[in-house]
């Protein structure tokens, strides 16, 4: 396994493009920069040197790296020279207990799952540049692990950060069918283990909360960076907990065979022996999609009688999975 | 993250990763080859072609002195002549963020231990990374402790203490109540669902137990120190584990059901048209697998091997017939 010879050649351009910029103290211009990295000099014609130069110029920006462009001449403004700012490139000069490292070590490795995996791992590579070595040692109770198995949740997650307007499509709980939404992204959250969007919706005029999951297919921009203001001191988890409010509980009436239904029979309301074979559990729930997952789940050992919804619902599953969909079979190729 | 990285690495990310490195091997001379592969999640004959690369990079002029010195034919990495770049490179935005995002996270989950040290390093990471850092206060991830507060503080008690527990567990796969005795390993988090993880004396193996499945926990006067040869699992490879003698099982899943060849482990994943896939996954015990089906409905077909899929069939068929609806019937969709 090695990288491709190409890849490997603008590798090492890039690379002595950094280091010459960060060790040259005055602008650069582009004439002495073609000169001294030897991999400029190689190219053709001054057109694709300019055209590699942009090029380099704007990935090495992508990665964060700080390149200025000032006046070579302070009297003559006419051709830029070009510098990396070393202040501003270096991490400032970090150090972490033993304990430190280990608790920054847990919150990295919480992302190992995530689409931040990548990020976390090298971040914690550059404190540990420092020196110290994790004391793995130190016991802090608990390993968590976030997972952003949401597709929306990179575009949305850049948005929020750059406050870019977005619009998606969203099949908001209860209706099948979904709709066009158009959002000022303020905040995402991870909240029972759910990704959650924030944010102000333009068509309804009123701040909303999405969940992640049932957004359909991109989320595409629509506007441009810096596009609107955030409240101060908006906290998505507050807006969340109180705007994702469960509709109210209502109760079902369901047949559950003896000996099974054990996750039910325990939150039920209340339990009844109707024979030997069957009890009758009536039991509160919020969400009629999700308690018809549950209940399918159980198979022949739990009926539901009331209410209908529900009832219809479940019956959906099961007539589904005796006749799967068409398309399934075509995956069977 | 195991993935090593493969042939088409582009330039900038392995930009990236020497701008990385070489700070890092500047502060661990001598350091073994295969160790700054395994910190740098690559190959050792990666990490060789990495530092054949730094060896033809250095400073304006060209000359020997002006290169960077790299040396690693003993198998040990020897870096000089580094200076411009011995700092590595700020934190960019997703760095920053996922380390802030995680430790905020941590340090508001109640009666978590070391909190001291978390304050410190939020401290220091926040002074550290300035704008980089400026949106991650609206992006929050949280810990919640959920309905099972009692039981785990008493797990946690059971835990510092070295004490044997008794537990009463539901087991939903099977719909079964069981009791067991559990010499506790560690508490952990994993998708906002908290779980014990213990030498179970029933199974003779490490299990995981889930928190809120955990009908009753009793402390018992015993010793509860873990066999030694007990080993927590691997979480990055997920919570449910599976062994190669487990069934082979060939799910075909649509768009509805793709989320779950990201839940549970799956041997190969074989994407098809319309956001579908077809998935195998192993497994000792296939009666979640039917549970999973009847919830999946129309949106998943067990395709190997053909006795489950018959059982399937034949449980949602009985089901179906406590409501008085025949297979073929009419239901309404949506």
């Amino acid at each position: 396994m090695s990288t491709q010879p190409s890849a490997a050649v603008k590798t090492e351009r890039l690379l002595n493009l950094v280091i010459c910029l960060l060790y040259t103290r005055m602008p650069m211009s582009k004439a002495k920069i073609r000169e001294v990295v030897p991999q400029y000099g190689a190219t053709a014609s001054e057109e694709a040197f300019d055209r590699m130069f942009e090029r380099d110029k704007d990935e090495l920006r992508d990665l964060g790296i700080p390149l200025v462009t000032e006046p070579l001449d302070a009297f003559f403004d006419d051709e830029p020279g070009y510098r990396i700012d070393r202040r501003e490139y270096a991490l400032p000069e970090l150090s972490f207990a033993a304990d430190e490292l280990a608790v920054l070590g847990l919150a990295s490795r919480a992302w190992a799952q995530a689409s931040l995996a990548g990020p976390a791992a090298q971040a914690l590579r550059k404190l540990k540049a420092s020196g110290v070595e994790r004391d793995d040692a130190s016991l802090i109770g608990i390993e968590p692990r976030v997972r952003t198995a949401e597709p929306a949740f990179e575009k949305a997650k850049k948005a929020v950060l750059e406050r870019i307007p977005v619009t998606f499509t969203y099949r908001a709980p209860g209706s099948g069918e979904g709709t066009t939404r158009h959002v000022q992204p303020w905040g995402i959250a991870s909240w029972h283990g759910r990704w959650y969007l924030t944010g102000f919706d333009t068509d309804r005029g009123a701040p909303r909360v999405f969940r992640l999951g049932r957004i359909e297919g991109e989320v595409a921009t629509a506007g441009k960076p810096a596009a609107y203001d955030v409240p101060v001191d908006h906290q998505p988890r507050a807006m969340i907990s109180t705007m994702v409010v469960e509709r109210d509980p209502q109760p079902a009436d369901l047949r559950v065979r003896v000996g099974a239904g054990h996750s039910l029979r325990r939150r039920a309301v209340n339990v009844d022996d109707i024979d030997e074979t069957w009890s009758r559990v009536r039991i509160d729930f919020t969400d009629t999609e999700a308690f018809a997952d549950e209940i399918s789940s159980f198979g022949p050992d739990v009926v539901v009688e009331d209410p209908a919804e529900l009832r219809d619902s479940v019956i959906r599953r099961l007539t589904g999975a005796l006749d799967p969909l068409p398309v399934i079979e075509e995956a069977n190729k | 993250m195991n993935a090593k990285r493969n042939v088409s690495e582009s330039a900038t990310s392995r930009l990236s990763r020497l701008l990385t490195m070489v700070p890092w091997l500047l502060k661990r001379q001598g350091v073994e080859i295969a160790e700054v592969a395994r910190e740098f999640d690559v190959t050792p004959a990666q990490v060789e072609a990495d530092l054949a690369l730094l060896f033809l990079c250095g400073t304006p002029g060209g000359y020997h002195g002006d290169l960077i010195e790299a040396e690693w034919e003993s198998g040990k990495v020897f870096l000089g002549n580094a200076d411009t770049i011995k700092r590595p490179l700020r934190l960019g935005v997703d760095e920053a963020l996922a380390l802030i995002v995680g430790l905020r996270a941590l340090a508001a989950v109640p009666g978590i231990g070391e909190r001291d040290a978390l304050v410190r390093a939020l401290a220091k990471l926040e002074a550290a990374t300035g704008s980089a850092a400026a949106g991650s206060s609206r992006i929050q991830v949280v810990i919640d402790e959920g309905t099972s507060k009692e039981t785990m503080a008493l797990a946690q008690e059971a835990l510092m203490a070295h004490r044997r527990i008794h537990l009463r567990y539901l087991v939903p796969g099977r719909d079964e109540s069981t009791e067991r005795d559990v010499d506790p390993m560690r508490v952990i988090n994993f998708d906002a669902q908290w779980y014990l993880e213990g030498w179970c004396h029933r199974a003779g193996d490490v299990r995981l137990f889930r928190f809120d499945r955990i009908e009753s926990l009793r402390v018992l006067d015993q010793d509860g120190t873990p066999p030694a040869d007990a080993q927590p699992r691997d979480l990055d490879t997920g919570v449910f584990m599976s062994r190669a003698d487990d069934q082979l099982v060939r799910l075909a899943l649509g768009s509805g059901a793709a989320w779950v060849s990201d839940y549970y482990p799956t041997e190969s994943i074989e994407p098809a048209k319309d956001g579908g896939a077809v998935v195998t996954l192993r497994t000792a015990d296939t009666a979640w697998l039917r549970r999973l089906m009847w919830r999946l409905g129309s949106q998943a077909r067990v395709l190997e091997p053909a006795d489950l899929a018959l059982e399937v069939q034949q449980g949602a068929r009985e089901a179906l017939k406590a409501y008085g609806t025949a297979p073929g019937s009419t239901v309404p969709s949506g």
